[in-house]
């Protein structure tokens, strides 16, 4: 383990390895710090030792802050306990490619983890941290997706978890978290209403809140999706990274995965553009970016992308500064391109993701079509969700043909139709 | 006018120990003016040098991010609760 220390984002002080996840001196957040040297003296070793790993991502638990290392008898043995998170499909998407004008296009299909969206990364490492630590109870504030991921892995781990969702929340969402047996608390209110209330809760209760006082080690999970990203592409990072952004924790942390591995000689290239991605109804890290601001004002969130819709993103800050030093942007699209892209990518890969992941397809289309991605370039477009979880988006898209079972009903009514239609 | 200013738990070591204190205040920033004054630790954590909030404190009153009303010239009724909390990212 080569995790040495917490540093506060803000002002560099230095903590222990504890669960705290707000600077003493200024209110910052608090980050992992690693000392890797030992590992980058001999690299072909270390991509071996790498490959050699699970099919999941403890394959990079040199790069996770888990001081006792990974779950289980050992690295190898480690998806045996909890659910295995990573190691999801990287997808050559030949058809949407081509469709937007693009040469290089690949889709990380992170809908193929163990509760159906990328959380399960996040959430991996941090339970695995409350572990650790001795906790007793999981917790957290989610938009959806995170709750899925608590409620299953508290169960997966002999946990007691508490969740806590906006009232409002998709009833996919309410019924893929309650059925693992969570108390799962609906609060009257937007996210930023819930996570404000855990933020207090977190002082007043000794639980793992994995997103407020476990924190620091449950972001460092998204780095996962970077290490994955450049070992799938043969140890080299992607031109362009198009990720979507909630609170800004996940874009920092791809970029930070793709700094920490060309640091240390593991990846080959340079860190990739970072396109982040909001829907107009809650975009308030893409409204700075459009006003060249370098903060953001919270915002009422008013979307179908309910996984995204976070008014006050804390992370936003930090994505506004990785869009800007590596040329990329932050956008914003409407719901009916939300529900555009949804479909676009599920009829040119076979994924059906939720509409966060319509918001990152829309804001491919969109950069495209403005004609800001190079024909030379490779782009990971990062698909973050399940489009199970969000069937309203396309509830009435389309329509289906019903007939009797009859041979003449299928020639007449289907054929018919379809010739005719040509 | 009198309002309640709640404190999270980083700060309480710098308040006394206290998780809440009474203030008499017309504004957000009188209110934490009058922090200040008691407890004049809480200044450098919570405010940048040309006394604006610092970037990852959070201040809500009566449950709204006073950055959705006037921020510090936000206006405080008789018995109010303000409310201080780390911004963390969540999700």
């Amino acid at each position: 383990m080569s995790a040495t220390n917490l540093k506060c984002r803000e002002c560099g002080s230095q903590y222990e390895l504890d669960p705290i996840y707000v600077c003493e001196t200024c209110f910052g957040p608090l980050e992992v710090v690693y000392d890797n040297r030992a590992l980058a003296a001999d690299i072909p070793a270390l991509r071996r030792r790498i490959q050699g790993g699970p099919q999941n991502l403890w394959r990079y638990s040199d790069f996770l802050p888990l001081p006792d290392g990974p779950p289980g008898p050992s690295g190898r043995n480690s998806s045996r306990v909890g659910l295995a998170a990573g190691c999801t499909p990287l997808i050559r998407a030949d058809r949407l490619a081509e469709r937007l004008g693009l040469a290089e296009l690949w889709v990380k299909n992170d809908a193929a983890n163990p509760t159906h969206s990328f959380k399960d990364r996040v959430v991996s490492v941090a339970a695995a941290r409350a572990r650790e630590f001795g906790f007793e109870v999981l917790a957290c504030a989610s938009t959806g997706n995170l709750a899925n991921s608590v409620a299953a892995n508290a169960a997966a781990l002999g946990l007691e978890s508490y969740v806590f969702i906006p009232a409002d929340l998709e009833e996919q969402k309410i019924l893929a978290t309650g059925v693992y047996g969570t108390n799962l608390v609906k609060v009257r209110g937007s996210y930023d209403d819930v996570n404000r209330l855990c933020v207090e809760l977190s002082g007043e209760r000794n639980w793992a809140f994995v997103n407020v006082n476990l924190r620091p080690y449950y972001a460092e999970g998204s780095k996962t999706l970077a290490f994955e990203i450049g070992e799938q592409l043969g140890w080299r990072t992607p031109d362009r990274i198009v990720a979507p952004v909630a609170s800004g924790s996940l874009l920092t942390k791809i970029g930070k995965g793709f700094a920490d591995w060309l640091e240390l000689g593991l990846l080959d290239g340079d860190l990739p553009t970072m396109n982040g991605a909001q829907a107009a109804g809650c975009a308030p890290v893409a409204t700075a970016w459009a006003e060249g601001r370098d903060f953001c004002q919270p915002v009422k969130p008013n979307t179908i992308a309910k996984s995204l819709a976070i008014g006050n993103p804390a992370d936003g800050p930090y994505v506004l500064d990785l869009a800007k030093s590596t040329g990329g942007s932050v956008e914003a699209v409407s719901d009916d391109e939300i529900r555009a892209g949804i479909r676009l990518l599920a009829e040119t890969t076979g994924v059906f993701t939720e509409t966060a992941g319509g918001v990152t397809i829309a804001t491919l289309a969109k950069l495209a079509e403005r004609g800001e991605i190079g024909h030379d370039e490779s782009v990971v477009a990062v698909i973050t969700g399940d489009g199970l979880k969000t069937l309203d988006a396309v509830r009435g898209s389309f329509e289906a043909f019903e007939i009797e079972p009859t041979f003449e009903e299928f020639t007449t009514k289907v054929e018919g139709t379809l010739v005719g239609a040509r | 006018m009198s309002v309640t200013v709640k404190l999270p738990t980083q700060l309480r070591a710098s308040a006394g120990g206290e998780s809440a204190v009474s203030v008499e205040a017309a504004t957000v920033g009188e209110a934490l003016e009058a922090l200040y004054t008691a407890y004049p630790e809480l200044r450098d954590r919570l405010s940048d040098e040309d006394g604006s909030l610092r970037r990852f404190v959070n201040v809500y009153v009566g449950g709204d991010d006073i950055r959705f009303g006037e921020v510090l010239e936000t206006q405080l009724s008789d018995g109010q609760e303000l409310q201080i909390l780390p911004a963390v990212a969540g999700g």
